[in-house]
């Protein structure tokens, strides 16, 4: 079974000065996974990364959660298709 | 160490007001932001470039200094050294005069320039925006180079990332530009949260003697022209050592042959190897005595 540390939602708002609508938010758009504990929500240590980023995205840039669902998708489109450029590369390497 | 023009940087003028700094700022940043631009080095340094342009123009007394000093920031300090010295004159007989700005005490920080440090003496000011705020720590990019025989079979290797030595395990068969993640390496988190990560580049150099296509490994061997014709027996380096090989008479120049298993291992998968195929590449013989001439005249006119 895997295990995985959880943090507090209620410090990582804090922290990031969000509002706790933004997580759940996230969480409805299928974004992030959330861990609730006795109605208290956790963010798995594994998803902090991601929630990182998009919180980020949030504040720096000031895009809403919509703006982000598409943003995720497009850049999720854009690393596989880098993905696919490298090996495509390394194919092409092999003939010149 | 270069001047930078923080205006052209967020394609403005002088002329420019607080909100058409901002303005600037927040457009470009949004284009070059580096969540917006994986694995993309040139939009990382672009976006750094509008972080420190950021940070002198939107701060009232770093954009004065900045105005003032321009090209000539490098004499900045024997200007002001020299305006104090007549200020201090002016005081002496009851004159006034400003104070020069104390720039001193914006803390350190990472990722600004030469010139930002040398102008304004440290790191980054107080705003939060543009700073990469996080309560998990930072990943680290490092990349290792390595040659053909280095991903021959899983090694170990210790790494020094920034002062701490770390071993880590380098799996056989990576491919050039894969990148694998060490959990926990990167930097330290803030409040207790947990480390970031440790991302390696594996960059696999190209090898002189193979071409290489995922596991398997292309080869060119010579051969002369009487081994082609008659057959015979030839040596060829492979990645484990040399092997004998026995070339058919009558090879054809271009024949291709497969040596199961003398690739590289695949990647991940224990015990299982590419091939290498060797292709023959028939050497026409050239500077022929009159005898040799002669003979392969003999063979034209009996074929």
């Amino acid at each position: 079974m895997r295990t995985d540390n959880l943090i507090a939602a209620k410090q990582f708002c804090i922290y990031h000065e969000v509002e706790h609508t933004f997580i759940t938010e996230l969480q409805q758009a299928g974004l992030v996974e959330v861990t609730v504990v006795d109605q208290d929500y956790y963010i798995p240590e594994s998803e902090l990364q991601k929630l990182e980023k998009l919180t980020r995205l949030h504040n720096e840039l000031e895009i809403n959660t919509a703006g982000i669902e598409a943003i995720s998708y497009l850049l999720q489109r854009l690393e596989d298709i880098q993905e696919e450029m490298r090996q495509l590369r390394n194919k092409l390497n092999a003939y010149e | 160490m270069a001047f930078i023009d923080y205006y052209k940087v967020l394609g403005l003028d002088k002329t420019a007001s607080d909100k058409d700094i901002k303005n600037a700022y927040r457009k470009l940043a949004r284009k070059y932001h580096p969540d917006l631009n994986p694995n993309d080095a040139e939009a990382n340094k672009k976006f750094q470039q509008l972080n420190e342009a950021n940070e002198v123009l939107s701060d009232p007394e770093k954009r004065k200094k900045y105005d003032k000093y321009g090209e000539n920031w490098q004499h900045g300090d024997a200007y002001d050294q020299a305006r104090q010295q007549q200020q201090s004159q002016q005081r002496s007989y009851g004159g006034g005069g400003a104070q020069g700005f104390d720039f001193e005490g914006f803390g350190s920080g990472d990722n600004f320039s030469d010139f930002f440090q040398s102008m304004f003496g440290g790191g980054g000011g107080a705003s939060s925006r543009g700073r990469q705020v996080r309560y998990r720590g930072q990943d680290y990019n490092a990349e290792l180079q390595l040659n053909l025989n280095q991903i021959a079979e899983t090694h170990k290797q210790t790494l020094t990332v920034n002062g701490k030595n770390i071993r880590i395990t380098i799996p056989a068969g990576v491919e050039n530009g894969q990148t694998i993640k060490i959990a926990g390496h990167g930097g330290p988190g803030a409040n207790g949260g947990p480390g970031g990560d440790l991302y390696i580049k594996f960059l696999v150099s190209d090898d002189p003697r193979f071409r290489r296509q995922g596991a398997d490994l292309f080869a060119i061997a010579k051969i002369d022209i009487y081994t082609s014709v008659l057959g015979g027996e030839l040596t060829i380096e492979t990645l484990t050592g040399k092997v004998k090989l026995q070339v058919k008479p009558e090879t054809q120049n271009g024949t291709k042959v497969k040596l199961k298993g003398k690739g590289l291992p695949v990647y991940k998968k224990e015990g299982q190897h590419g091939d290498l195929y060797i292709t023959y590449e028939v050497q026409i013989p050239t500077n022929l005595t009159d005898k040799q001439k002669q003979l392969f005249e003999e063979l034209a006119k009996s074929s």
